[in-house]
């Protein structure tokens, strides 16, 4: 099966002058194309390190120090910086957080567009600006001719968004890397934005990295889901059974603490604890010590991503499948 | 962007004022403006006639406003040992302190962007610890020991160099040129090495440390992440936010460099502005002192303005707003 | 006792410990401090007692050279002084200034800028447009103007007597813009910040809260550029030397020293500028090293790799 992305045993350390520091641990999935793939897990799980490095991108101290990113049938992580060149803003197009420090204020949009186009094909600049005006009309900003010449700070942080959405799809990617495209933004203004970048990768067909702490936006958006903790994925698999049924302690935490209106003015669940620090990870399961099903086995063997028998998700857990009665009552209480 | 202008030249004239006003008090206290025109050998009642003559009894504030209006129109009062108006005497010393200003800046900028920029890129190379090791000595050593050093080298020993004066100069129209004549520019190398020696230093560092911090952000990041060649990225994204912490502290430098130009002629024996003045601390000649203290402060006004327009013109936040 | 073991397990300590221009340039800067501190008592000769000096000695170069003489181990001045002693003791006093001259700047600097932060609105306005103005002036050049209004006004004799007191002023005044722009913004940072409102949402009072919260927080940039500010209010006092406008050639600090002996460069006897001058860039360049470090340590978003 040819994959359009496939990641495999990904591990990400930071140099620090205490020592190295793993970020991310052995990370694997698969990507195909025009599909939809969310990454999802708490500040700090290693979800943001994962799509920088995809692209070869993380900032010193941090580097790829194992695994394989295999792209169209090539790595990734052997290629040089200039073959990555090329598949950056190419290829494959990220979007960032905060649309405000995403674009460069001293310069005009068109001129941020035009140059993506210029550098990937040697595009002469009025062929450039067409395509620029063409992606500006479907992400839907008015009088694109206008904004051209203007720049980022004369825009609204929807509006920004917007254009660096535009600027990702210029070259019509195969993928694009979103790393919480709308965090920095307005709740209102979340559900456009997201609704647009499904629309688009719809009709495109592009195939989409979501990158997010937020498991509504995750369950209307992607077919598939990633759960991430501590540089691990721990969950993974088709979004709507994950949604239904999550299986891993971590996940259902997560699952539970959504508010969902069953119990109007009971307090909000919370997983006891907090996510470890990648300094301090505890031995075996980093999970284990706010897990609710943990075994002894748990504080000595990590546990790796396996099929859990009965259901289509994988998850890595020692205690799933051997305590199937207690995880149907929990799910319950 | 017109309100911003405005407002700043306003600012600029109120700033002129107060030191105008500083100017005069110190002439009030200290000078004698009698003595600057008929000398020290005069009787006490021609004196007093004199003051009474020229409305040196009035009150102060009249006084004042009538030094403003001299000043407005190029009377800053008489030099007491050139027997010559300020003005006069400052401006024909000042063509000797700007080309020396402005050859120093032009190795200053040359200079100081490549190696600011390339100390920036590759930090950690051999030729940026050198170059920064070099420019914390070079900002430890004063200009007037730099430009001593420099004569003993060149000049006393090697004999390369001469070690004091403008050499042959060149009139045009009035100005005095040391740039046309290849006496004149032996005469200019020294003396611009040493005033820009303490300076080059500060530009590297400052130029290196903006690029630094702006090959942090989040926009330099997503220019890689649109596979920007490396040239664009460097020249074009980083480098157009490090111009305008650089040229805001560049205006402020320009002060700075004023100030050492007073050094570097000294110890170069050099005609200028700078040279003028200490003599005439020397002489107490009240009257150029002062003229001196205005002329420069205006200069600086004048540049900060001009320097603070400019950046609005770069800047493009600053237009719509109107204020940084 | 626990502030003590926190500073020892500390970051800052262990910084310092490894890094090896920080632990020579601090032991320089100690010895320099102690050289100038202890000079009357370990300079070969009184330079201040004319009795002492014969014109006769004058221009011997140092001990090491054809013509050198041993009892003067670096030579000798224009007038007969031994260098080393008159190194000595111009370093004390280029300490000496130096080091009050920032602490007034300080002093004057910090209560600008904390009442230009507190109060902010238009007193905060006029106080900074002031300091601006100041310091696009470039505090060399002022305090070059107000030593030579000085000069011109007291008279050359009169300002010699006051030189120490006169140049401590005359820096101090100088480069107090510094500091003040500096407190101010640490000032407006810390006020916004959310553990003040915090602190402020337990009840704390508005003074605990300045005193025990803000204040501290405004200290560490204060201490970073109290460093550079003390080598430049050196650089600013040998500036104002050399120019005549400093200390005398009677008590010459390092800068006077350098203009003295910058007319006899022609006639050969380089060592007494050069001495004085390497004592001076050596005693600025250690403090500019530390002071690098210390920025570098006290800013917590850099790792080194």
């Amino acid at each position: 099966m040819n994959h359009l992305l496939e990641v495999q045993d990904l591990e990400v350390k930071f140099a620090l002058r205490m020592g190295d520091l793993t970020a991310i641990n052995g990370v694997s999935f698969t990507l195909d194309r025009s599909e939809r793939l969310g990454l999802v897990g708490e500040s700090g799980a290693g979800k943001s390190v994962t799509g920088f490095a995809i692209i070869n991108l993380i900032s010193k101290p941090g580097y790829i120090s194992g695994g394989r990113v295999i792209f169209e049938g090539r790595d990734l992580t052997k290629l040089t910086d200039e073959g990555m060149r090329h598949i950056r803003g190419n290829l494959i197009s990220m979007i960032f957080q905060d649309p405000m420090m995403t674009l460069n204020p001293v310069l005009t949009i068109g001129t941020q567009m035009v140059e993506t186009l210029q550098a990937h094909g040697g595009i002469p600049r009025k062929d450039a600006e067409e395509i620029a005006l063409d992606k500006l009309r479907k992400v839907h900003i008015p009088s694109p001719e206008k904004r051209l010449r203007q720049y980022p700070h004369e825009f609204s942080g929807g509006m920004r968004q917007r254009i660096v959405i535009a600027i990702a799809l210029l070259t019509d990617p195969a993928l694009v890397i979103a790393d919480e495209p709308t965090t920095a933004l307005d709740v209102t203004i979340q559900a456009e934005i997201m609704d647009l970048l499904l629309e688009l990768c719809e009709s495109e067909g592009t195939g989409l990295i979501l990158i997010t702490h937020d498991l509504a936006v995750v369950s209307q958006v992607t077919q598939k889901i990633a759960v991430m903790y501590a540089g691990k994925i721990v969950e993974t698999g088709r979004t709507e059974d994950i949604i239904d049924n999550p299986l891993h302690p971590y996940t259902r935490g997560l699952i539970h603490a959504l508010p969902n209106g069953r119990n109007p003015g009971t307090r909000l669940y919370q997983i006891p604890g907090m996510m470890p620090s990648l300094i301090n990870i505890p031995p075996g399961c980093s999970f284990h010590p706010r897990c609710t099903i943990s075994g002894d086995i748990c504080r000595y063997e990590s546990p790796s991503l396996r099929e859990i028998p009965g259901y289509r998700t994988m998850a890595a857990c020692h205690m799933l499948g051997l305590q199937k009665e207690q995880t149907e009552k929990d799910t319950a209480s | 962007m017109f309100a911003f202008v405005v407002r700043r030249i306003t600012q600029a004239i109120v700033v002129m004022l107060v030191i105008g006003l500083l100017g005069f008090s110190i002439k009030q206290k200290i000078g004698d403006p009698v003595r600057d025109i008929v000398g020290i050998s005069v009787s006490v009642a021609e004196r007093e006639a004199l003051r009474d003559k020229l409305g040196l009894n009035d009150p102060f504030l009249v006084q004042y406003v009538r030094f403003i209006k001299n000043a407005v129109h190029g009377d800053l009062g008489m030099s007491f040992f050139f027997k010559k108006p300020t003005l006069e005497v400052i401006l024909s010393k000042a063509p000797a302190t700007l080309e020396l200003v402005f050859a120093s800046s032009l190795i200053i900028i040359l200079l100081s962007v490549p190696l600011g920029i390339y100390t920036a890129i590759r930090p950690r190379s051999l030729p940026s610890r050198i170059i920064m090791g070099g420019s914390i000595v070079g900002v430890s050593i004063p200009v007037f020991l730099t430009a001593i050093i420099l004569i003993y080298i060149f000049a006393v020993e090697l004999h390369w160099l001469p070690s004091y004066g403008r050499g042959a100069t060149v009139n045009i129209g009035g100005w005095e040129s040391g740039l046309l004549s290849l006496d004149g520019l032996r005469h200019l190398l020294l003396p611009s090495i040493a005033l820009s020696s303490i300076m080059l230093p500060l530009f590297i560092r400052l130029i290196r440390s903006e690029m630094m911090e702006t090959l942090e952000t989040e926009y330099v990041k997503f220019a890689w992440a649109k596979g920007l060649s490396r040239r664009r990225v460097w020249f074009l994204h980083a480098f157009k936010n490090t111009l305008l912490p650089v040229i805001t502290v560049g205006g402020v430098q320009l002060g700075i460099l004023i100030a050492y130009t007073i050094l570097t002629e000294t110890v170069f024996q050099w005609q200028g502005m700078g040279f003028m003045f200490l003599e005439a601390v020397e002489r107490s000649d009240t009257s150029l002192l002062v003229a001196y203290i205005i002329v420069v402060g205006a200069l600086f006004v004048v540049v900060n303005t001009i320097v603070d327009i400019i950046y609005g013109l770069v800047n493009p936040t600053v237009r719509i707003t109107g204020r940084k | 006792m626990k502030q003590w073991k926190r500073f020892k397990e500390s970051y800052f300590l262990y910084s310092f410990k490894h890094d090896r221009v920080a632990i020579t340039s601090f032991v320089v800067l100690l010895i320099l401090i102690l050289i100038s501190i202890f000079a009357p008592l370990i300079a070969p000769y009184n330079t201040y007692d004319t009795s002492s000096i014969d014109i006769m000695d004058a221009e011997i170069p140092p001990s090491w050279m054809e013509e050198g003489n041993p009892d003067f181990i670096l030579g000798t001045d224009i007038q007969g002084r031994d260098l080393l002693s008159t190194m000595l003791f111009g370093m004390r006093l280029s300490v000496m200034i130096g080091c009050g001259a920032v602490f007034l700047q300080a002093i004057i600097g910090i209560f600008i800028g904390l009442i230009s932060g507190y109060m902010g609105g238009r007193v905060d306005s006029f106080l900074m447009r002031i300091a601006d103005v100041q310091l696009s002036f470039s505090t060399l050049m002022v305090a070059i103007m107000i030593s030579a209004i000085f000069q011109v006004a007291f008279g050359v004799g009169r300002y010699e007597e006051l030189a120490v007191p006169l140049l401590v002023l005359i820096i101090g005044l100088a480069e107090w813009p510094q500091y003040a722009r500096t407190v101010r913004a640490s000032v407006l940072g810390e006020k916004n910040k959310e553990y003040v409102e915090a602190a402020r949402v337990i009840g704390l009072s508005s003074r605990r809260i300045r005193w025990r919260h803000i204040l501290p927080n405004t200290m560490s940039p204060v201490l970073v550029i109290s460093t550079i500010q003390v080598a430049n209010a050196v650089m600013s006092e040998a500036a104002l030397s050399f120019l005549g406008l400093g200390m005398p050639v009677t008590k010459p600090s390092l800068g006077s020293l350098i203009n003295s002996g910058f007319e006899y460069i022609f006639s050969g006897s380089w060592w007494i500028t050069l001495f004085p001058g390497i004592l001076l860039v050596v005693f600025v360049l250690v403090i500019n090293l530390l002071g690098d470090w210390l920025r570098d340590v006290l800013n917590p978003k850099l790792y080194k790799g």
